[in-house]
């Protein structure tokens, strides 16, 4: 029976936990048992009672739960714990697993350590970003929540209200939040910013999410740049040209003068936060503004941001918290409990307890950065993109094709072959037998059909039908055929049949181009 | 008149045939590739009454009125719906026509042959015979078949490829009798002979052809009947017949190419046909899934609360003669400042573009009117996809099951978006036989009911 462990969070202010009561139960059905650390849930409003309540199991320590647990599955990295003075990995058991946030491109050493263990280890932040793993998306279940927080920090800061107000008073104007980075996090604030009154702009280097933010409601803030985009593959930024920034910051520093609030979330995947608001721009804005930095935690976007804390500078509010997720423990807890709960139900498809590592899937693939003892960290790169960037999307294809289809290239060359041979021949049997008087019109007819071959190409589809019927119209020309007959007619028969033919050659010719015409004029704009 | 005027007269006519279809590429210049095509056929038919003088000159201008007068009156009052009948019946004329010039041109020769040359006139005769006659029935049951007045499901006789193979083999066994022959009266016998040959197997052919495979047929005889006048000219020894006939022809043989690739089949298993017969026992067994009903008052408020609505129209909108309602709810939807735009499949309806001429006659803008190619990508970014009477052109099948008969061929996604509505009489299967997952996706809602009476009451919905 594999055991779940869901330890206490050590690292400080952290007030989420991993399970929560519903999770637990989910996780029990998948056939698992579950271990939770004594008042792991606490500081998330949820309760031992609740917890043993549905059907998990107390560990009075950390100790003894991660002496237990086959499975943990927490919050933050391991990390040292000071209590006891020994670092989480230690605790673990030989060969155990692990599902939570470890970063590995930031802390190769502990990747070294869990490596060491033989554990197998989920790495939540590794996620792909395919629509098929958003179920387990932890990073933005955590940064919707962080954008929402963020503009409720700034409002706690901020010492006006954000809808603008007419009062008997007097009037109020409206809150300007500028927005820097339109990922989860920066449209869960454009949305909560704008839902809450503020005009709201918004800025991002990735063109392709310019359609997210309008649909939330704000302006978004375009630099005249021709055609840089700024997508670097899996729906994150990647580093800009330095003319880019550098109108990038010009664009900031004009509206510095201008908004009451900026919130940053600017992220590059793998590199120190941007550097994106100057302290001159900080002096440049007006007293008892907000700054919230979303990307404090990685050094912070604005300059004088103090990580974890609220740092005033010229009367101007930096929010620098690192844990803004956490400040809200009890829907966070509930929606990361989630993210896991789906990963495990995707690793024990049978729901008999007995987790499956399937390196075939993509999603786990790129999750699982350590298995069994050997580091499996950077998984192959996937390429995903809201607005996949066209060239990169359609140059694989054609060279994916022609691999799969050689035999039957082959097959179609022979067949080409064949047929110009025959083409050949018949040429040549034509032109040694036949007529020149046969050969000149052959001529026209077959330059004729080369003319219309390139003609109705370039006709849209949406004029097929008035195409069919002008030709229609046009094939009525058999009229002058019916005419020469009908002129020169000696017998009755001929005479009769001559007449026929023109009466209906001509319905064909006047109905034609009557139709087409009717179609034709109603086309508009 | 001179010989000289008159080939110089069919030059500029063969040129302006040629500017007229050049101007249908798009729809800005489309009228004046009309207005070039009758100034064509104008001058075209002038130079050559002009030429004879006065012989026969009464005949040609009853022919010549009479045929115009009913050829205008039919223009005017078909509808827009009736269109695909129209365009086959047409077709037919011209089959009709050729058959009617070819026997003239053999029983009375404008131009005198000997020898090699005689030899190849008689084929042309032979050759333009046969394919008018072919268009002519063909074009005739595929208006029937198009009307309703013949049952659309395709005939499979048993053996019928043999048939068809036999009746070639007798033709080409005729065609020899009749070059070898001397006399008129036997030539014409074989002649008689084939044209009944050729007549039934135009019936036959287009008879075992499914309704969803109409805009490849009809685009087909098009080409047929281009083909026919060219056969004609060649007999006549006239350039411009040739020209024409073989614009047309081409024309014709390209859009039956896209139309076949946009149900990734090839021409002649369009050709052979029987296609939707065989088809039902490899339905996937859709077992206990349910459908999802929605009605018109929820539908209203979903269009009213997106950003973004794609409709999907096919056949049933045609049948119902909805595109007017369809048209006043896009007028509506975007005066709210929904983004409405229309995705056309290249094979809805029965017609290549009917689609396209239905929603224009419902005033739609055609710059919102796209092709598949164009929208496929935006289905994962719209809220709401309405599915107006569309079945196989939207089948995920397609796409997702390989056993599926309808595999490969190129579908509207609309099962990305974030919800479709699909409005429908009933369960029953498209024309291909195949049943449609889509209807049991989870976001795929149904609204039963006739496509004009679900689309007015919903406008009305969206109205008060």
């Amino acid at each position: 029976m594999i055991t779940i462990g869901i330890p206490k969070e050590i690292y400080p202010d952290e007030r989420r936990v991993a399970a929560t009561p519903a999770s637990v139960q989910k996780l029990i059905k998948l056939g698992y048992e579950v271990l939770v650390q004594s008042s792991a849930g606490e500081p998330a409003h949820y309760d031992d009672e609740a917890y043993v309540n549905a059907g998990a199991a107390i560990a009075v320590d950390a100790h003894f739960l991660w002496g237990q647990a086959d499975f943990i599955l927490k919050v933050r990295a391991p990390m040292v714990n000071s209590h006891l003075d020994r670092h989480e990995v230690e605790l673990m058991k030989e060969g155990a697993s692990l599902a939570c946030y470890i970063w590995p491109a930031q802390c190769p050493e502990l990747l070294e350590q869990l490596a060491a263990k033989r554990a197998t280890v989920f790495a939540i932040d590794s996620l792909p970003r395919i629509s098929r793993a958003q179920k387990m998306d932890a990073l933005s279940a955590m940064a919707n929540i962080a954008g929402y927080r963020a503009v409720i920090e700034a409002a706690n800061h901020f010492g006006r209200f954000f809808t603008g107000q007419v009062t008997a008073a007097g009037k109020v104007p409206p809150a300007k939040v500028m927005i820097i980075g339109a990922g989860v996090a920066g449209l869960a604030a454009v949305g909560t910013a704008n839902s809450m009154g503020a005009i709201v702009r918004a800025f991002d280097t990735r063109l392709e999410v310019k359609e997210q933010v309008e649909s939330m409601g704000a302006e978004f803030l375009e630099l005249d740049f021709g055609d840089e985009d700024g997508s670097g593959g899996g729906g994150y930024a990647k580093q800009m040209s330095d003319e880019f920034i550098k109108a990038e910051m010009a664009l900031f520093a004009e509206q510095a003068k201008e908004v009451d609030i900026i919130i940053t979330t600017a992220l590059i995947p793998g590199r120190p936060a941007p550097k994106l608001i100057t302290a001159e721009m900080v002096e440049s804005m007006k007293p008892g503004s907000v700054i919230v930095d979303l990307a404090s935690e990685r050094g912070g976007n604005c300059e004088l941001t103090e990580p974890g804390r609220v740092a005033i500078h010229h009367d101007v509010s930096i929010v620098g918290y690192t844990d803004l997720p956490s400040r809200m423990a009890k829907v966070s807890s509930d929606l990361y409990a989630s993210n896991l709960t789906h990963l495990l139900t995707d690793l024990t498809p049978e729901k008999d307890g007995q987790p499956k590592v399937d390196m075939e899937d993509t999603v786990i693939r790129g999750l699982t950065v350590v298995q069994d003892g050997s580091i499996t960290w950077p998984p192959p790169k996937v390429e995903v993109s809201v607005a996949a960037p066209k060239p990169s999307t359609e140059e694989p294809l054609p060279a994916g094709k022609a691999a799969k289809g050689e035999p039957s290239l082959l097959k179609k060359w022979a067949g080409k072959g064949a047929l110009l041979a025959v083409t050949v021949l018949a040429l040549l049997g034509i032109g040694a037998y036949a007529p020149v008087s046969f050969l000149s019109h052959f001529t026209v007819f077959v330059l004729a059909c080369f003319i219309g071959w390139q003609v109705i190409w370039n006709v849209t589809a949406s004029l097929h039908t008035p195409l069919m019927s002008v030709t229609n119209a046009i094939s009525g020309i058999i009229v002058i055929g019916a005419l020469l007959h009908l002129a020169k007619a000696e017998g009755a028969g001929v005479g009769v049949m001559a007449f026929v033919a023109v009466l209906i050659a001509t319905i064909n010719i006047a109905g034609g181009f009557r139709v087409t015409h009717r179609m034709l004029k109603m086309f508009r704009r | 008149m001179s010989y000289g005027i008159v080939s110089v007269a069919y030059v500029v006519a063969s040129v302006l045939f040629i500017l007229s279809l050049g101007g249908l590429s798009n729809q800005e210049t489309a009228r004046k590739g009309n207005f070039y095509g009758v100034a064509g056929i104008l001058i075209a038919v002038g130079v050559t009454v002009a030429s004879f003088g006065t012989s026969g000159i009464v005949s040609i201008v009853l022919a010549i009125l009479v045929g115009s007068g009913i050829g205008l009156t039919l223009a005017n009052k078909v509808e827009m719906t009736q269109m695909p009948q129209l365009v086959a019946l047409l077709h037919s004329f011209v089959g009709l026509a050729a058959v009617l010039v070819g026997f003239s041109g053999y029983i009375e020769p404008l131009v005198h042959t000997s020898g090699a040359e005689h030899t190849i006139k008689l084929v042309e005769v032979y050759l333009g015979i046969f394919i008018g006659a072919v268009t002519f029935t063909g074009s005739l049951i595929a208006c029937g078949k198009l009307d309703g007045r013949i049952p659309s499901k395709a005939l499979t006789l048993p053996g019928r490829h043999y048939m068809n193979l036999a009746a070639l083999l007798v033709t080409l066994i005729l065609g020899f009798m009749f070059v070898a022959t001397e006399s008129t009266a036997g030539g014409l016998v074989a002649l008689i002979l084939m044209t009944a040959i050729a007549s039934v197997l135009g019936i036959h052919l287009i008879m075992a052809i499914g309704g969803a495979d109409m805009p490849v047929v009809v685009s087909m005889l098009n080409s047929y009947s281009g083909w026919a006048a060219a056969a004609i000219g060649f007999m006549l020894g006239n350039d411009l017949l040739i020209v024409t006939g073989a614009l047309v022809g081409s024309s014709g043989a390209i859009l039956s190419y896209i139309m076949c690739r946009a149900m990734n089949r090839s021409f002649i298993s369009v050709i052979l046909g029987g296609f939707g017969q065989t088809t039902s026992s490899s339905s996937v067994d859709l077992g206990d899934q349910t459908i999802q009903e929605t009605s018109i008052d929820e539908l209203a408020e979903e269009l009213l609360s997106s950003d973004s609505v794609i409709i999907v129209p096919g056949y049933g909108m045609a049948v119902a003669q909805a595109q007017n309602a369809v048209g006043d709810i896009t007028k509506f939807l975007r005066d709210k400042g929904v983004t409405v735009r229309f995705g056309i499949h290249p094979v809805a309806g029965r017609l290549p573009g009917h689609m396209n001429v239905l929603l224009a006659e419902a005033h739609v803008p055609y710059d919102i009117v796209l092709e598949m190619d164009e929208i496929n990508e935006d289905f994962p970014t719209t809220d709401v996809v309405l599915v107006i009477g569309a079945n196989d052109t939207v089948n995920p099948a397609a796409a997702e099951d390989p056993s599926s008969p309808i595999a490969g061929m190129p579908v509207l996604e609309v099962w990305k978006a974030r919800q479709v509505v699909i409005l429908k009489r009933g369960m029953a299967t498209g024309y291909s036989g195949v049943e449609n997952p889509l209807f049991f996706k989870e976001n795929a809602r149904m609204l039963f009911g006739d496509a004009k009476e679900t689309v007015d009451k919903l406008l009305g919905v969206l109205r008060s």
